[in-house]
């Protein structure tokens, strides 16, 4: 009987072993200059806004919102694939899910913001758990051909629907709304969308950061470079894997259900495979298994495309060959370039 | 450990930076600014590309000015996308402070768009997508539409089907708001049978199984509205199936003008289509603005085309009459509904709905004298003093 | 259906059938011999047809056109094998996959800068009219077209891969690389080979589809996907497999969009059934292919042993 079809092991080819990553081995201290820059660096985020209306830019305050929604759907495939090594090629149909269980949920006259987290949460885990179920007795390539098959038909689905807009699109007018009385605050409002965007990225990472050296996350990582040493020592590889498939698709519909809150707009392109693959790009960009990886490739990619833009039409051309560098050169993203730079003994060989 | 963290901090300081760069636009009193954002790439770009050159035309023939305030026409690609269209708007009016909105051809992308406007109190004047919602229960004061209702050519062509005493049709039409409106409308005035209704996907190229169906149907003549690269495509590939020998094909102006006559060619030669505007108006608008157009761009307008020139003429004419006082929003709205402009149809008027009440025509095309195909009316309208039968629905009266 | 409309959707069936197998017979040639996934063949198929519309418009041949397109876009494969592709048949499948991504985008902008977003491409004006295929059903000459030189290349892919010795390698490299190298096939020279003939059977499809679709930027992204489709269902490496994948997919994708709509139409407002029916018969395709892949993994047709 031939190996499986994936039988080769990622040690020499793939995504850089987790152990001479910093994160994990510093279990969680941080010294003193990096929390000076984390510092700095959550008070521009907060007082992003502020600074941007005093600029007299508010325009890129919806633009700083959509970086921050992006994040959070490149971190939680970030889990995923980074983490967990499973190359979701379908992570665009639980995004797609949340922004339209939320715009669904609006175009019907309920605008509660807690109606629609639950929703989102019940939609997109109950997604996740199916196709998890399924996809996740597979491997390798067929792996990635059926959760791109399932997004597909989630797509087509969407497309189908015409009484919620089909290939045109849901528009709605209304936004998400919480709290009630005095302390209501509507996600119309693009200052209270930054913030809960900005509330829901820092969780993630407080989250992820958490995960990383936890028990739990170097069980994921250890099946990830090998699930066949993993499973024959004990770890209930399968039931692991659902997990974390389950958490970060919940947690990108969440990032879709922000994302029709800033747009107003729903169409079954956020469910297209291109969209799967801008989420890896941005994954692979940034750094995979790494905490700041999604957010600094969401961002990465975003800004380069929104400055390339304004020089030339072909930002797209530029784009292609940063991350055929990356992919090529520096297979752990910028994160990892950076922490390369400190290190050269971080390096794999 | 600390290059990660400073590398963090750096892209959020540049990133704060490149938005202090980019974006510290100015605004300008003193100058009319317009957001033009059209269909410029694709199969269909025709139809944006020549909204653009007749709006820019337009200006031009104005001295650059609009109102005579300078004008600053701002373009850009919608990509035949919905959610690049809305961006595009966004940018036009939060970052570029436009007065303006316009150029939209698809209503599909013009209706995911609209909203930025109506939020920000900006005014769109539409030049071509006019879809029935809009002129009836979500009628808008912000919006304009200087083209015509949605369904008005179609009603012309189910009025000239009568004429022609034909009883049994096929429809087909792509599955979005303006393809609804289009058959709705046929049906509306086409007192025969309808023996079969067929909704193809926005953006369809290949027709091979709607031909087939037709084919099985046996109707005694088929109706399409399928603009841009669809109906080349469709219209190409009909004479393909051997289908143009049994049945008639009847045309809205949509599939019927000039970007559809250069590719498809000799097929079309005889084939009669209905529109609000035909290249061979005599009135003195038509004539300066066929003249200027041919000059200019060396090629014959579609009524797309048409349709943007009267957009500039219409922005023209209100920034005049409130003698440039653009932010007295509401004697700008005034002075668009009074709409006193020579359009180059012929007289303009706007419906309390601010949809235009005016007579369709039936053209047919027929020899340039040159060589090649041009579009030729009949002088009777079809049509006369015709609005659209959505207005009672709207709010707005007078 | 009526018979004589039940024929031609077939035919159509038949033929886009056809012309999907052209893009998975190089696709499944590509991943079963060097084992690589590779998302910029749509791409190929893109540049095919571009290149066939630029030289049509140049020669005012199609002939001349389309096979100029052909060996173009195969000596840009090889070059494009040769030069980049070949560093990633060690890598895993996540960086072919963003590799050939980022590919994508680089090709569909450069296209953009070379030709433009669209070029018109005509089918030949001989080719423009029916064929009285039997009485009541006439059939459009060019589709007729499509159908022969698919079905030829089916057949001489066929005899390619089955009767002549580089097909024996190649079905040996798409068996067993490790085994095919130590008994000393040059097996650089071979991978370059295969890809050069895939890019040049995308650029088949290219052209005579250009003519009945639009010939326009990130045109391949939509056939991409369902080529990938065809080759799971087919069998990874088996150019069997890949026909036998296609032609289903073909059938079941034509027949069901407007069986289905003409079922939904009973029960649906017309933009309904319009909207649904070819929906539900995409997700046809995807639930096929979900079905083959737990029944019988390895695809209908396994070339692996």
């Amino acid at each position: 009987m031939a190996p499986p079809i994936e039988s080769r092991s990622s040690e020499a080819t793939g995504p850089a072993p987790v152990d001479d990553l910093p994160m994990v081995a510093r279990q969680g201290r941080i010294d003193t200059a990096s929390r000076a820059a984390l510092l700095i660096l959550a008070a521009a985020a907060l007082g992003l806004p502020f600074i941007l209306q005093a600029l007299g830019s508010s325009y890129y305050l919806s633009f700083a919102s959509r970086i921050v929604i992006y994040a959070i759907a490149a971190t939680s495939l970030n889990l995923v694939l980074g983490y967990a090594g499973l190359v979701s090629f379908g992570h665009a149909a639980f995004v797609g899910l949340g922004a339209y269980a939320t715009g669904i949920l609006i175009s019907e006259g309920v605008v509660g913001g807690g109606w629609h987290l639950l929703a989102t949460v019940a939609v997109t885990g109950l997604a996740a758990a199916v196709i998890g179920a399924i996809s996740l007795r597979t491997r390798g390539v067929y792996f990635i051909m059926i959760t791109l098959a399932f997004a597909q038909m989630l797509y087509y689905l969407a497309n189908s629907m015409k009484g919620y807009g089909g290939d045109e699109g849901l528009n709605i007018r209304a936004r998400s709304l919480f709290g009630f009385g005095a302390i209501a605050y509507d996600l119309k409002n693009p200052s209270a969308l930054y913030y809960t965007a900005l509330a829901a990225l820092g969780a993630s990472l407080l989250a992820l950061d958490r995960f990383g050296p936890s028990r739990m996350g170097r069980a994921v990582v250890a099946l990830r470079d090998d699930d066949v040493r993993a499973e024959a020592l004990g770890f209930p590889t399968f039931r692991l894997k659902l997990v974390v498939f389950v958490v970060a698709g919940v947690l990108g519909g969440i990032a879709g259900a922000l994302s029709v809150n800033l747009q107003g707009y729903v169409s079954p392109n956020v469910l297209h495979w291109t969209q799967s693959g801008t989420l890896m790009v941005m994954v692979i960009l940034g750094g995979v298994a790494t905490v700041w990886g999604g957010l600094i490739g969401a961002a990465a990619l975003l800004l380069l495309q929104e400055m390339l833009s304004a020089y030339t039409d072909h930002w797209e051309f530029w784009t292609g060959w940063v991350l055929l560098a990356v992919v090529l050169f520096a297979r752990r993203g910028l994160v990892g370039l950076a922490a390369g730079l400190r290190s050269p003994r971080a390096r794999t060989g | 450990m600390i290059h990660r963290t400073l590398q963090s901090a750096a892209a959020a300081s540049l990133f704060a930076s490149t938005l202090a760069l980019v974006g510290g636009a100015a605004f300008a009193a003193d100058k009319v600014k317009i957001g033009l954002v059209s269909t410029l790439s694709g199969p269909s770009s025709a139809l944006g590309v020549d909204i653009r050159d007749g709006f820019l035309l337009g200006v031009k023939v104005n001295g650059g000015k609009l109102g005579g305030l300078p004008a600053e026409v701002l373009v850009s690609d919608d990509q035949f996308k919905p959610d690049v269209a809305k961006q595009l708007f966004e940018k036009n009016i939060k970052r570029d402070k436009v007065d303006f909105m316009t150029g939209v051809v698809f209503s599909n992308i013009m209706l995911a768009a609209l909203p930025e406007a109506y939020d920000n109190n900006v005014i769109y004047i539409s030049p071509n997508a006019a879809p029935s919602s809009i002129a009836g229960k979500d009628c808008n004061p912000l919006f304009f539409a200087v083209s015509w209702p949605n369904d008005a050519y179609h009603e012309a062509a189910g009025q000239f089907a009568n004429t022609r005493n034909l009883k049994s049709v096929y429809l087909v039409a792509p599955n979005y708001q303006a393809g609804k409106d289009s058959l709705a409308g046929f049906k509306r005035t086409f007192k025969g049978q309808v023996v079969g209704e067929n909704y193809t996907k926005l953006g369809q190229l290949d027709y091979a199984a709607e031909l087939a169906e037709i084919r099985a149907a046996k109707p005694q003549a088929v109706y399409i509205f399928l603009p841009g690269g669809m109906g080349i495509n469709f219209i190409k590939q009909y004479v393909g199936a051997g289908l143009g020998k049994d049945t008639t094909l009847l045309l809205p102006g949509f599939s019927a003008d000039q970007d559809v006559i250069n590719p498809v060619g000799s097929a079309m030669a005889g084939l009669f289509n209905t529109a609000h505007w035909s290249p061979d108006f005599t009135n003195p608008a038509n004539q300066k603005f066929m003249a200027e157009f041919q000059k200019e761009y060396k090629r014959v307008p579609t009524l797309y085309a048409s349709q943007g020139y009267d957009a500039a003429l219409l922005i023209n004419a209100a920034v005049r009459d409130v003698k440039g006082k653009l932010e007295d929003r509401d004697a700008l709205r005034k002075a668009l509904k009074a709409a006193r402009f020579d359009s180059v149809r012929g007289p303009f008027k706007f419906n309390t709905n601010q949809y235009p009440i005016q007579n369709y025509y039936v053209r047919t095309v027929g020899s340039d004298g040159k060589g090649g195909l041009i579009n030729k009316s009949f002088n009777e309208p079809i049509l006369r003093d015709h609005g659209d039968a959505y207005v009672q629905s709207c709010a707005m009266k007078g | 259906m009526p018979s004589v409309l039940l024929i031609e959707q077939a035919l159509n069936g038949l033929q886009f059938g056809l012309m999907l197998f052209l893009l998975a017979a190089g696709l499944t040639l590509v991943f079963g011999v060097m084992d690589m996934i590779n998302l910029a063949h749509g791409s190929l198929y893109m540049i095919g047809a571009f290149l066939a519309a630029w030289l049509v418009g140049l020669t005012g041949s199609f002939v001349i056109g389309v096979l100029g397109a052909v060996g173009l876009t195969g000596l840009f494969g090889m070059a494009l094998e040769a030069a980049l592709l070949r560093t990633l048949y060690a890598r895993d499948h996540l960086s072919q996959v963003l590799a050939t991504f980022a590919l994508i985008l680089i090709l569909n902008d450069g296209v953009k800068m070379l030709f433009g977003t669209d070029l018109p491409l005509s089918a030949p004006a001989a080719l423009s009219g029916p064929v009285e295929l039997l009485p009541g059903l006439q059939y459009p000459a060019y589709r007729l077209l499509i159908l022969g030189v698919g079905s030829a290349l089916a057949i001489a892919l066929y005899l390619l891969v089955q009767k002549t010795r580089m097909g024996a390698l190649v079905r040996a490299g798409a068996s067993n690389r490790a085994m095919a190298t130590a008994m000393g096939t040059n097996i650089s020279a071979l991978f370059t080979l295969v890809f050069g003939i895939g890019a040049a059977l995308c650029a088949v499809a290219g052209a005579l589809l250009g003519p009945l679709l639009a010939v326009q930027v990130g045109m391949g992204e939509n056939i991409l996907i369902l080529a990938f489709v065809v080759i799971v269902i087919g069998g990874i490496g088996s150019i069997r497999g890949a026909l036998v994948g296609s032609v289903l997919v073909g059938c079941i994708d034509t027949l069901g969009r407007t069986g289905l709509q003409q079922l939904f139409r009973e029960f649906l407002p017309p933009q309904w059934a319009s909207a649904a029916g070819p929906a539900i018969a995409s997700i046809a395709v995807y639930v096929f292919m979900a079905v083959v892949l737990a029944v019988r993994p390895q695809g209908l047709f396994p070339a692996r042993t």
